[in-house]
């Protein structure tokens, strides 16, 4: 614990602290461009520099380590001249742009010009000027902006794990780079934040608005299962862009492209009033009218004819609601497993990620069952690499699945359940390596449990985690990864089928009469043709082809909702704007419907609602934390596994939910990541 | 003036073949067993008291810088990379050895490998150097093959290997971590210090990155003996050293003179004097581009060495002389090394990247007197700020020479703005 000085104030820090970090602790400003904090040290901008008493030069206090003794000064006069000489420096080559720059007020530059600069301009040569790169659907590039920190460059190389934009050239004519192609990561977005000028930015949302005009909600995000927390800014009644929020223990503050990009979803495609089906055509109606059609056919069939299924992105009211609702029609047929997945919701440790996003950071091995987290759950993916990068590359990873490239090296085992049976009876040599681990951690993902021996594949992962010693006191390494962010909810809401009832599945293929589909679109509609459809959502999307009334409800964006991620934490969002037209939260539509049903539901506010809420669930007074689960009993009744091969759910990564789907900007990125790079691949003429 | 009798670059001019065989004649690899019996705290002992400082530009002890290897290995290899990059214009000293005495350098990198038990040498040589790489490369080849080097060096039971790398052009290679990086296949940018190479260096592993003229001289200093090689010169800066004088000299040549000796004094006796006699001299860069000129009055008296150049706001660098007559253009000739500066710089760092484009610009325009007198203080502002404030040497080599021009010829700059003045209105 070295003990320093910082302008007198003394301050100690951990070992292994830089001198700026400790001139943070002593409350001091530094500004910098290149450092970051998740990102290695460069120590280029050399904007950090600081006085070190003894030193012959200033030092850049980002990259020197914090020593006992030092006396460190932040506001000489050689401090001050070494910031203004650098920001000059910066500045002679960077364009005086800033009216038509979408960085401006939100420029780390123009901010630390304002408070370091010289205030005027000695350079009376031409500026350099640099051709644009193309670097995708996402990213825009202005290069004659780039101030070269490389935060880029190090965030693709480190923590997207895709070397894919680097430095060309050297001196004054070094350029930064993607060669021309798209940037092949799921997290390619998060340069835009990283770059502390305009040199990256956002290209869906280019010229759209300045960050002084936008209103900034606290939301969470339900492209995946993870509830990566993050801010929607809209102007009016648009959402124009979603940014990170920080939060350490879930996405630190990284966001997916899908997270940041899909949000032009919002306004395309949506219901915006209510449909009722008349001679087989869809046709506009009011409120009052599509409730008469659905309370005319509720009432005509028995209860245990009625069925719902809940989709995958709704928030804990709405399934609260329908939860209630269903129950005081009477039926059992209910279920938020949308996909099939074969979890009972009993035991909250069987279907939580136990180990929790923050806690992959302590496992020592990894096995993935019927996982690509690269695919469902990207942010988490890259938090698995980061605990490869900081074992030095110590950190096993085996496949059981599709092999394919995680970003870091993993060990590819076999394809499907044999290879965990051989797992299993310790035939296999990987086995040793998860015995060996102290802390070894398996993941097991939809691919596995979507299935119809997905209770058994549970089972063997199962007892897969107690033989390794992956469940013990202190350490839960047997997680399970979802990839639908209301799938928790759901589970601990209970929403599974009652005695008798009916799962999806058989719901699906004509076991009802009536069906409510709750945003329930990632599903197979082929088998509802003699089924009364009632689809409640926000996207004319495949629930509501199928759909007999629509009912228009709010995306995530626009209710303020609770969603428990796939760790079991509870988190609530705010609403960034309202739903368009006539479409309302969705709880309250559940209410009026339950009125004309005749069996109002008995919250009138979201408060009475979240009571309600905490009466079925715990830990609602938890908010933000992830509250452990207790494992289930290991079972041996869960039958056999097939031999089929696990498939990973998520087979078109921009395309996996109904505002995805709406959005120009992911069916861009859609047709030249998954489609256009098997087209480029045939055109190549190298391939045959 | 240095006697025969304690040249130790004995085959400087290449008068004799460099090969084994004739460079057994001179002395070279002769019972090099010896000198490694004397173990290697003996041997950096004897180093350190010879007081030999760094050939390669710093002159920093190298002794020293030796004696920061560590002593016992904590599961890493040790390894003593060469520094053959030799880029710094005017240089041609190192040229010079591996061209014509490539076995001095070779059993320099066997001892001074010994002595901070490294297990390989790497010698990291400028891409320009072909002829030279190939010399080297055969004689490595005869030392493999006499087995001075490799699996039982000399005899000695220790395992030894040299390896060649060619660079592929870039100035900025030259400076230790940058060679390291380019070395491991990188772009070559310098890395941040600390962690210093001797900690972490090349592929991680403690490293000592030395010149080509250091690690040469070192067999014949213990050889010879610590008292020798310090009794030459004077204290602080002892030895004998290659000098490679350039420019405006009757017959420019490199020489190996004893440290100390009066600049004049080694351009007459050597070069047959400044071209016109010494009255015609204007000013002399003494150590390399990178360090700042000194004009005729300074030259009349200084001594070339470490100390006496430093205290006249100059630098021996790599002791490269560059001569100047009254016919030089002498803006346009700093001009000249700022470009050279700017198309060198990494791009890594800001001051240096963006400060050696802008120097570099408003000197040309002061070539011309496209300037006002308030630039020039400008741009004496400017080189300070890069000067101390970029990751590398190279911000510092850069803003030297301009502030070396200033230093000495502020009225020259000044007539020309004025000239330029007049002639426009």
């Amino acid at each position: 614990m070295p003990k320093l000085t910082v302008d007198g104030i003394e301050v100690e820090v951990p070992a292994g602290a830089t001198v700026l970090q400790a001139c943070e602790a002593a409350g001091r400003e530094i500004p910098r461009f290149c450092y970051h904090e998740r990102l290695s040290i460069a120590g280029n901008c050399r904007m950090c520099l600081v006085e070190m008493e003894k030193a012959p030069k200033p030092i850049a206090s980002c990259a020197m380590p914090a020593g006992d003794n030092m006396v460190i000064h932040t506001d000489s006069p050689t401090v001050k001249k070494a910031r203004e000489g650098v920001m000059e420096f910066l500045l002679i080559n960077h364009p005086l742009d800033c009216p038509i720059c979408d960085q401006g007020g939100e420029c780390d530059l123009q901010d630390q010009t304002m408070a370091y600069g010289r205030g005027g301009s000695r350079f009376d040569e031409n500026k350099r000027a640099v051709k644009e790169k193309y670097m995708g659907p996402l990213i825009k590039t202005i290069m004659t902006r780039c101030i070269h920190c490389t935060r880029c460059v190090r965030f693709v190389e480190e923590v997207a794990g895709v070397p894919d934009i680097g430095a060309i050239n050297r001196g004054e004519n070094m350029e930064i780079t993607a060669l021309e192609s798209v940037v092949d990561s799921e997290l390619s977005g998060n340069v835009i934040d990283l770059c502390p000028v305009g040199a990256l930015t956002s290209k869906p949302y280019a010229f759209n608005a300045r960050p002084w005009e936008l209103r900034k909600t606290e939301g969470i995000d339900v492209m995946d299962a993870l509830g990566s927390n993050i801010r929607i800014d809209a102007r009016g009644r648009e959402v124009l862009r979603v940014m990170p929020r920080l939060n350490e223990d879930v996405n630190e503050e990284w966001i997916s492209d899908k997270t940041r990009f899909a949000c032009d979803g919002l306004r395309r495609q949506r219901l915006d009033r209510p449909y009722v089906r008349v001679d087989g055509r869809l046709k506009p109606a009011s409120w009052a009218e599509a409730f008469r059609v659905i309370g005319e056919k509720v009432s005509s069939v028995e209860p245990s004819k009625i069925g719902a299924i809940v989709g995958d992105m709704a928030a804990l009211e709405e399934m609260t609601a329908l939860r209630d609702l269903m129950a005081a029609l009477g039926s059992p047929n209910i279920d938020c497993r949308a996909d099939g997945a074969k979890l009972d919701g009993a035991h909250r440790g069987d279907y939580l990620f136990n180990t929790t996003i923050a806690g992959i950071e302590d496992a020592d091995a990894v096995l993935l069952v019927g996982s690509n987290p690269r695919k469902e759950a990207a942010v988490l993916n890259a938090r698995i690499r980061k605990t490869w990068v900081q074992s030095a590359g110590a950190l096993k990873v085996g496949v059981i699945g599709e092999n394919a490239d995680l970003t870091y090296p993993t060990t590819y085992l076999g394809a499907g359940p044999e290879t965990l049976t051989e797992l299993l009876n310790g035939s296999h040599s990987f086995c040793d390596v998860l015995k060996e681990a102290e802390r070894p951690l398996i993941i097991v993902g939809a691919g596995a449990l979507a299935r119809e021996d997905g209770a058994a594949v549970h089972a063997a992962a199962r007892k897969l985690a107690d033989q390794t010693g992956a469940v013990t006191d202190d350490w839960n390494g047997f997680s399970v990864l979802h990839t639908a962010a209301s799938r928790v909810g759901g589970l601990e809401l209970g929403l599974v089928p009652g005695e008798g009832g009916l799962d999806a599945g058989a719901m699906l293929s004509g076991g009802v009469e009536v069906l409510f589909l709750l945003g329930a679109d990632e599903i197979d509609t082929s088998g509802l043709d003699g089924t009364f459809v009632i689809y409640q959502g926000s996207h004319g999307d495949a629930g509501a082809h199928a759909a007999d009334v629509i009912l228009p409800g709010a995306a995530y964006a626009e209710k303020a909702g609770i969603w428990i991620n796939t760790e079991g934490r509870i988190q609530m969002a705010e609403p960034a704007n309202q739903a368009p037209g006539e479409a309302r939260e969705d709880w309250k539509v559940l209410r009026a419907l339950s009125a004309q049903l005749e069996h109002t539901l008995p919250y009138d506010d979201i408060a009475a609602l979240r009571a309600r809420i905490g009466e079925l669930i715990e830990g609602l007074d938890m908010v933000d934390l992830a509250r452990p689960g207790t494992p289930g009993p290991l079972r041996d009744d869960a039958g056999e596994m097939s031999d089929a091969p696990f498939a990973c759910p998520v087979t078109d990564y921009f395309m996996t939910n109904p505002i995805a789907r709406a959005s120009q900007t992911m069916a861009e990125c859609s047709e030249l990541y998954s489609v256009g790079k098997a087209a480029a691949g045939e055109a190549t003429g190298t391939n045959g | 003036m240095l006697q025969d009798k304690d040249r130790i670059f004995t085959n400087l001019y290449g008068d004799q073949p460099w090969n084994l065989a004739d460079a057994r004649k001179r002395g070279i690899w002769d019972n090099t067993k010896a000198l490694l019996d004397m173990g290697p705290d003996n041997i950096i002992g004897q180093i350190k008291e010879s007081g030999l400082r760094g050939r390669g530009g710093a002159g920093f002890p190298t002794g020293l810088k030796w004696s920061f290897m560590p002593k016992e290995s904590d599961g890493r290899p040790s390894y003593l990379v060469v520094n053959a990059d030799e880029s710094e214009p005017g240089t041609c000293k190192d040229r010079e050895i591996m061209r014509n005495d490539p076995h001095r350098l070779l059993e320099g990198c066997l001892v001074a490998g010994f002595s901070m038990k490294a297990s390989a040498a790497f010698i990291y040589i400028r891409g320009e150097f072909v002829m030279e790489a190939r010399v080297l490369q055969a004689a490595i080849e005869e030392a493999y093959e006499a087995g001075l080097i490799g699996k039982n060096a000399c005899g000695s039971g220790y395992d030894y290997d040299i390896v060649l790398h060619r660079g592929a052009g870039a100035y900025i290679c030259g400076e230790e971590t940058a060679l390291i990086e380019s070395l491991e296949g990188k772009k070559g940018q310098p890395r941040l210090k600390p962690p210093f190479p001797a900690a972490v260096g090349l592929y991680g592993c403690p490293s000592t990155v030395n010149n080509v003229e250091s690690i040469a001289v070192a067999p014949e200093i213990l050889r010879r003996g610590a008292a020798w090689f310090a009794g030459l010169g004077r204290p602080n800066n002892t030895g004998t050293k290659l000098f490679c004088v350039s420019g405006h000299v009757n017959t420019p040549c490199n020489v190996e003179e004893e440290m100390g000796i009066p600049l004049k004094e080694l351009i007459e006796r050597h070069c047959g004097g400044v071209r016109g006699g010494w009255d015609n001299l204007l000013a002399i860069i003494p150590g390399g581009s990178s360090v700042p000129m000194i004009p005729k009055s300074i030259c009349d008296e200084v001594l070339m060495d470490f100390d006496s150049l430093k205290e006249v706001q100059s630098g021996l660098g790599t002791a490269a002389v560059i001569v100047m007559d009254k016919s030089t253009d002498i803006v346009e000739a700093i001009a000249n090394l700022a470009h050279f500066y700017m198309h060198e710089s990494c791009g890594q760092c800001t001051p240096c990247r963006e400060g050696t484009g802008w120097m570099y610009r408003v000197l040309t325009r002061m070539v011309r007197g496209q300037a006002t007198v308030g630039e020039i203080d400008q741009l004496h502002e400017v080189t300070k700020q890069v000067e101390g404030h970029t990751i590398c040497a190279l911000g510092d080599a850069a803003a030297w020479p301009i502030q070396g021009l200033i230093r000495h010829f502020r009225p020259e700059m000044e007539r020309r703005i004025l000239e330029y003045r007049k002639q426009a209105a």
